[in-house]
């Protein structure tokens, strides 16, 4: 490439802009940064995609709030007026709920492959919980997302998983109303899940992530332990690609890719809007949560009125709790004080959460 | 300052500051609970006429603000339930071929006395008193 040549004026422009914002050092320091190279490099991307499409909700979202209306007697005809009348407004909801569902599924991928690329070793612990606590977080916008339509599905949905809440010993009543707005779902509820949904989520995921981002970008990206025993035992340091424009355009292209799936998918598959909630109606046939919470809510079908002297639903929660709990605290039994993994017990742990949680979601499902 | 001058210091200024914290932290959790609402107890309410249900049907009915079930069994036979299931609280629905109540969500059941037959609810659901009161069906507390 011929070295461009900046004029005398666009040096001077840079200049002005140099000695206010010393961007120099920001340039240098991409000008180095490095990502190391491997068989597993490909899965860094679904952290990237994850990112991207929580961006795409935040614009989607932002629009969406231009129309919609969160009171039982609108919010259905508000979303009705979207997808029938305002032009392209189908387009956005439908790209609204296929980004949030992609999102869902590769914060997943991203945090299994985690788990199987032992990335959550020291000095990345807070980087692995603060992961899940912005998976939680996610959950918790798929969960009030879902209830703002104010379609029969939905109502139902919020019925059970706020009842769930009840459960909690001790403290589960109040949990239960702080939810609702109120001892049962309605008006209240809705106004409360909006309010979650557009505001105290994305503040909280907010934070979450710039902490999540500082320390993945502080501690750069892990190199797979056996990666690095190979490339001890050569005595080399393992090989790595600069961020940028490599990485960076890697990045760029799968970004695009994901894109061009979520287009087809909110094109080809628009979501439907169902059928109005009705507090006086029962619950209609074939009635299942999203998928991703599939898996709880066919457990909760199996487990039994009364369970060793326990109300089912208690030991239940119970065992999601343990089970969250157990996952969550990887980093700490998944690796030993000197910072070397228990790789068998990771990757036989990690297999079974994901054959227990795919074998009762397809279950869920077909049932 | 002596370590312990410090020390003193340290408390009255950490103290001050998280019972401040409590003190702006307490209104925003009273505001956040709901406040309870009076609900005009209800204790009869008009189901509807005697000839709007077939038999071997059931409907969902307003009572005050509870949904209630109520099924016409025969020409003169009518029950009715609180239709909320005792499961996870939705609302339950009479199933025609089988008999009984059933609720989508979990797939419970229920016999025709409110009686749990199978899956997850923990308890039976409450039953209701029905009447005839010339061509109207009356539900009430029983
Ligand atoms: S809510 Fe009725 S069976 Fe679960």
């Amino acid at each position: 490439m011929l070295p461009i040549q900046p004029s005398p004026r666009r040096k001077a422009i840079a200049a002005w802009f140099q000695d206010r914002l010393a961007w120099d050092s920001v340039r240098e320091f991409i000008a180095h940064k490095t990502v190391p190279v491997h068989s597993g490099t490909i899965w860094y991307a679904f952290g990237g995609i994850t990112l991207f499409l929580f961006v795409i909700q935040v614009v989607t979202g932002i629009l969406l709030l231009v129309y919609y209306r969160p009171t039982p007697s609108e919010a259905y005809e508000s979303v009705q007026f979207i997808v029938t009348r305002v032009a392209f407004g189908w387009l956005i909801r439908s790209i609204h709920i296929w980004s949030a569902n992609l999102l869902i599924l590769s914060a997943f991928v991203h945090m299994i492959s985690v788990a199987f690329l032992h990335a959550y070793r020291k000095p990345r612990e807070l980087v692995w919980l603060s992961g899940i606590v912005l998976l939680a977080l996610a959950l918790g916008f798929g969960f009030s997302g879902y209830l703002l339509p104010w379609n029969t599905i939905s109502f139902f949905a919020t019925k059970v998983g706020t009842d769930m809440a009840t459960f909690i010993p001790w403290m589960g009543s109040t949990v239960g109303r702080y939810l609702r707005g109120g001892d049962a779902v309605g008006g209240a509820t809705l106004t409360r899940f909006f309010g979650f949904h557009v505001a105290v989520l994305p503040a909280l995921t907010s934070l979450f992530l710039l902490f999540h981002l500082g320390l993945v970008q502080k501690f750069g990206i892990s190199t797979p332990p056996w990666v690095e025993k190979r490339s001890r035992g050569a005595g080399t340091r393992p090989p790595q690609m600069p961020f940028f424009p490599d990485f960076f355009l890697h990045e760029l292209m799968v970004w695009y890719g994901a894109l061009a799936l979520l287009g087809i998918l909110a094109a080809v598959f628009p979501w439907e809007l169902g059928q109005k909630a009705d507090a006086f109606a029962s619950a209609p046939a074939g009635i299942r949560p999203e998928w991703y919470f599939l898996a709880p809510f066919y457990t909760l079908k199996l487990i039994p009125g009364h369970v060793a002297g326990m109300e089912g639903e208690v030991v239940g929660l119970l065992g999601f709790g343990l089970l969250a709990f157990w996952w969550a605290a990887l980093p700490f039994w998944g690796a030993r004080p000197d910072g070397t993994v228990r790789s068998k017990l990771v990757t036989g742990g990690a297999v079974a959460f994901l054959a227990y949680l795919s074998t009762f979601s397809l279950l869920g499902y077909l049932r | 300052m002596p370590p312990a001058r410090r020390n003193i210091v340290f408390w009255i200024f950490g103290g001050g500051f998280i019972g401040s914290l409590i003190s702006f932290l307490y209104p925003v959790v009273r505001f956040l609970n709901p406040p309870a609402v009076s609900e005009a107890s209800v204790n009869e309410v008009v189901g509807g006429k005697g000839q709007d249900l077939a038999p071997n049907a059931g409907k969902i009915v307003k009572f005050g603000t509870q949904p209630v079930l109520l099924i016409r069994l025969g020409q003169t036979e009518w029950r009715a339930f609180s239709a909320v299931c005792t499961h996870l609280s939705c609302i339950v629905q009479y199933d025609a071929p089988r008999k009984l109540i059933w609720c989508a969500c979990h797939n419970g059941q229920y016999d025709l006395s409110g009686k749990v037959i199978a899956g997850p609810p923990p308890a039976p659901l409450k039953e209701y008193a029905v009447h005839l009161r010339g061509e109207d069906v009356v539900i009430s507390r029983s």
